[in-house]
């Protein structure tokens, strides 16, 4: 048995490593056939990109619309490399101080209905998202307070002028949720998208039946010449992890992009062999735990401090990346961006320090010396979902334990959940998790601000200090200061005051059928769904 | 006959009302908010602006009798309302799974039939011998087993066996074709778990055949008939069965309407995307209108089922007269 489990380890690390079904340099593309796929998810509340958070909308619905920028599809595991769609050339560098962006536009691009894709259409689609009119909703308009106005000097050129410089404006340009709409169809009704789609993307939209699938036809006329090489797309919504196996097991989908946990990953290995290609990556997305700061103990400091001291996240990361889709341990920042902290400044950092039983023994006298009752038994709010939720939830419990304090886990589906979190605030410390879609630190570790600057922050705390090293972070345009004053914010949430836990970062696993090729994993599952520069490869089958 | 039909149908609105009432406030008691879940459930920051801003579209900010009030005067005028999770006519939404899930219920209900009359009457008229003990551990097999695991056996036995038997895996297609479109397909994907729930529904229906006809056979008639000479086939055929079908027709008539809206499991299993996934996304999504107007149906399929019973009553049993 141990044999076969080493042997299983060494295919799906081989596989990992190597990427079986990734494009190689070799590997020639190939025209042709229909790419089925599953969404993990319910169907999609509307189709209206800007408006939507969740990734049941990007996974089917992002084929079809072109973006401004995007992550590079060669390369999307380097969190700041981003290429041009809309646009031609390079990213563009910042003028005038880093104030001014200006984008020259592909020529000749038309929307799906034959009617042509100009500036206007891009400053609309902008515009509704960054200053949404009246009664329309733009779930990310917070993301781009850096902007000031948009220009049109001519039909094939877009000029974003900024307040101020920002590293946090081209990757949340490159954001994958920013389609571009007509701008006709939104002078008519603003509401036009969320029933409708109308892109100029690699895939024309042909059929949705409600929560069921979606389908569309290759774009003979997309502005990237001899993309994409898929004739056919099909998303087909299924929420249940079995059904998700079984397609790629009975090839009824060739790829499920969200991911799957180790134990799937190794029982689709060993049942498929090198049938099927299994990537892996860091995920921006992070767990946490948040202490009720309206709620006594855990309005003291030194009680906070005990939480994280107790905490071994070296040690999970080892054993709960066998079971669990967590994995890397890190800070307030995704661990592979150049924002983020390094080991060595994480070691400084309460929680995070090599030496654990020394820091439990720190914690033990911290809730000896704030009074703590031990005897209580403590609420922990938590999420009714296995991955990571339950499984993490029940490690955190047993390392509080290790210093005395104890916790019920109070598991609760998605919407009591929120409302625990946001109305009754009945917890002493909850789970919740910071995920975004482009890696873009400045705007992600906004979620850490005080609670009535971010309802995001479901801890209750209110701290202008800390609001403070964050506004200093978002408007230093130096690169290595920025990173500085990064670790200054991170130390003030995560050490000198605690108030929210990181615990483990995500681990992204993806396995798809080895036909499938030229995608490749990158760091959030809102990325890379495009889909025009993949193709399949029936001969891998034979 | 037709005054009691009108009777009947004229019993459903209050029976309705009361479903109606029960469902609003129920849904009102589960702690959450379909905005939050919106703007705050993938994780990301959120404008706490457009939480407020969607409560007021979505009409959540006026008091609930309104809404009620609203809500119920829709339903009198035909406007089932519109989904507060995907903004679209709830008759569209509804659609699409409704014919699934009747094709599901119908294919089953065959399947059941088809299982549970020739079984149950086989045990009943073989009592005590070896077939009635096969017939009655299938059926008790059947109804200790839940439909939806047996799906799950059911596509795991054919990976295996497809494996096996053709060199790699096969399972049923995940998406959906309509009958109109592609029947083989259709049936390709509907048959299996037609057959999960169909056998399950077919263990109780077997169990109520057996006993309803172990009654009859009792009955003085059948005596008659037998000492008559009238040989044992047209005894059971004739006189038997068709008596002894009351019960029966009870069962497969609930178990149908239960089809309709219950195979939550089952349609997971499968991927089917039915009436009873719809409700456990509704419910989930705090979707009330959807919700709602789910469970007035169910409501209504289980009345209309029932007057469809007491009608097939009159005919199966003449001596059945309703006024």
């Amino acid at each position: 048995m141990q044999g076969f489990r080493a042997a299983l380890a060494a295919a799906v690390g081989a596989s990992a490593m190597l990427g079986a079904g990734v494009a190689n340099a070799d590997d020639k593309p190939i025209y042709g056939g229909e790419f089925t796929f599953v969404v993990p998810a319910n169907a999609p509340p509307s189709f209206d990109a800007h408006r939507e958070t969740t990734y049941a909308v990007i996974h089917p619905v992002r084929p079809f619309y072109s973006t401004l920028l995007r992550v590079n599809p060669e390369n999307p595991g380097d969190p700041s490399d981003f290429v041009c769609d809309l646009c031609v050339g390079d990213v563009p560098e910042g003028t005038n101080d880093g104030k001014t962006y200006t984008f020259k536009l592909h020529e000749g691009v038309k929307f799906h209905d034959g009617a042509p894709l100009t500036s206007a259409d891009i400053k609309a689609s902008f515009d509704r998202i960054i200053f949404p009119p009246e009664g329309v909703s733009s779930a990310r308009k917070s993301f781009y307070q850096m902007v000031d106005s948009i220009d049109t000097p001519d039909p094939a050129t877009v000029v974003f002028n900024l307040k101020f410089a920002s590293s946090a404006f081209i990757p949340a340009l490159a954001a994958p949720y920013n389609f571009i709409y007509s701008k006709a169809k939104l002078d008519v009704d603003q509401h036009w998208y969320e029933k409708n789609i109308l892109g100029s993307g690699p895939f024309i939209f042909k059929e949705y039946q409600p929560g069921a699938f979606m389908t569309g036809d290759k774009n003979p006329d997309y502005y990237l010449k001899g993309l994409p090489y898929l004739d056919k797309i099909t998303a087909i919504f299924a929420n249940k992890e079995s059904v998700q196996v079984q397609a790629l097991r009975g090839n009824r989908a060739s790829a499920q992009f969200r991911g799957f946990p180790p134990k799937v990953r190794d029982d689709l290995v060993a049942a498929l062999g090198d049938k099927v290609t299994v990537q892996e990556t860091d995920w921006n997305c992070v767990l946490l735990a948040t202490p009720n700061h309206d709620r006594p103990p855990f309005n003291d400091v030194r009680v906070r401090r005990a939480l994280t001291l107790a905490v071994d996240r070296w040690g999970g990361s080892e054993y709960l990346s066998k079971i669990a889709i967590v994995k890397t341990v890190g800070g307030l920042v995704y661990p592979k961006h150049s924002l983020a902290a390094t080991k060595d400044e994480l070691e400084a950092l309460d929680g995070y320090r090599p030496d654990l039983e020394a820091s439990r023994a720190k914690a033990r006298e911290l809730l000896k010396e704030a009074g703590v009752d031990l005897s209580k038994t403590y609420i922990y709010n938590n999420r009714g979902v296995d991955q990571p939720y339950k499984v993490v939830g029940v490690w955190l419990i047993d390392q509080w334990r290790q210093i005395g304090l104890n916790f019920e886990q109070k598991v609760q589906p998605t919407g009591p959940f929120y409302a625990t979190l946001r109305e009754s605030r009945d917890f002493d410390v909850s789970a919740d998790f910071n995920c975004q879609s482009i890696v873009n630190p400045p705007i992600d570790t906004s979620k850490y601000l005080s609670s009535d600057v971010n309802p995001a922050n479901y801890s209750g705390i209110v701290d202008r200090k800390m609001d403070a090293l964050y506004e200093a972070m978002l408007l230093e345009a130096d690169p290595a200061k920025q990173r500085m004053k990064m670790r200054e914010y991170e130390k003030y949430v995560l050490h000198d005051e605690v108030t929210q836990l990181i615990t483990l970062w995500w681990y992204r696993t993806t396995v798809h059928r080895s036909h499938f090729k030229g995608w490749k994993v990158s760091p959030s599952h809102y990325l890379g769904q495009a889909l025009d520069t993949v193709w399949l490869d029936p001969s891998v089958d034979k | 006959m037709h005054k009691y039909l009108v009777k009947r149908m004229l019993m459903m609105i209050p029976t309705l009302l009361g479903a109606a009432v029960l469902v609003f406030f129920l849904m009102q008691m589960i702690p959450g908010d379909i905005c939050a879940l919106r703007y705050a459930g993938s994780g990301g920051t959120f404008d706490a602006s457009q939480i407020a801003r969607c409560r007021v579209e979505l009409g959540l900010d006026r008091p609930i009798f309104v809404q009620f009030f609203e809500w119920i005067g829709g339903f009198f005028i035909g406007d089932f309302g519109t989904s507060m999770w995907t903004d679209r006519s709830v008759a569209e939404e509804i659609g699409p799974r409704a014919v699934l899930s009747l094709q599901v219920a119908i294919m089953a209900t065959i399947v059941s039939v088809c299982i549970a009359i020739p079984l149950g009457t086989i045990s009943a008229i073989r009592q005590n011998t070896w077939i009635d003990y096969v017939v009655r551990g299938l059926s008790i097999a059947g109804i200790a087993m839940p439909s939806f695991w047996l799906g799950i056996l059911i596509m795991l036995g054919l990976l295996w066996a497809s494996n096996y038997f053709l060199g790699y895996g096969w399972i049923p297609p995940i998406q959906y074709v309509s009958p109109l479109e592609d029947p083989i397909g259709n049936v390709t994907q509907l048959i299996w778990p037609a057959l999960a729930t169909g056998y399950r529904y077919s263990a109780v229906a077997t169990r109520m055949t057996r006993s309803a006809l172990l009654e009859v056979l009792r009955e003085d008639y059948i005596r008659t008939a037998r000492a008559k000479g009238v040989i044992e086939k047209l005894v059971v055929n004739r006189h038997a069965l068709k008596n002894s079908m009351l019960p029966v027709i009870t069962v497969i008539g609930i178990e149908f309407a239960f089809l309709m809206g219950g195979l939550v499991v089952t349609e997971q299993v499968f991927n089917l995307n039915g009436l009873g996934k719809l409700f456990v996304d509704s419910v989930t999504n705090h979707d009330y209108t959807m919700t709602q107007a789910l469970v007035m149906l169910v409501a209504f399929i289980f009345v209309m089922m029932n007057i469809a019973i007491d009608v097939m009553y009159a005919w199966l049993d003449p001596r059945i007269r309703y006024s």
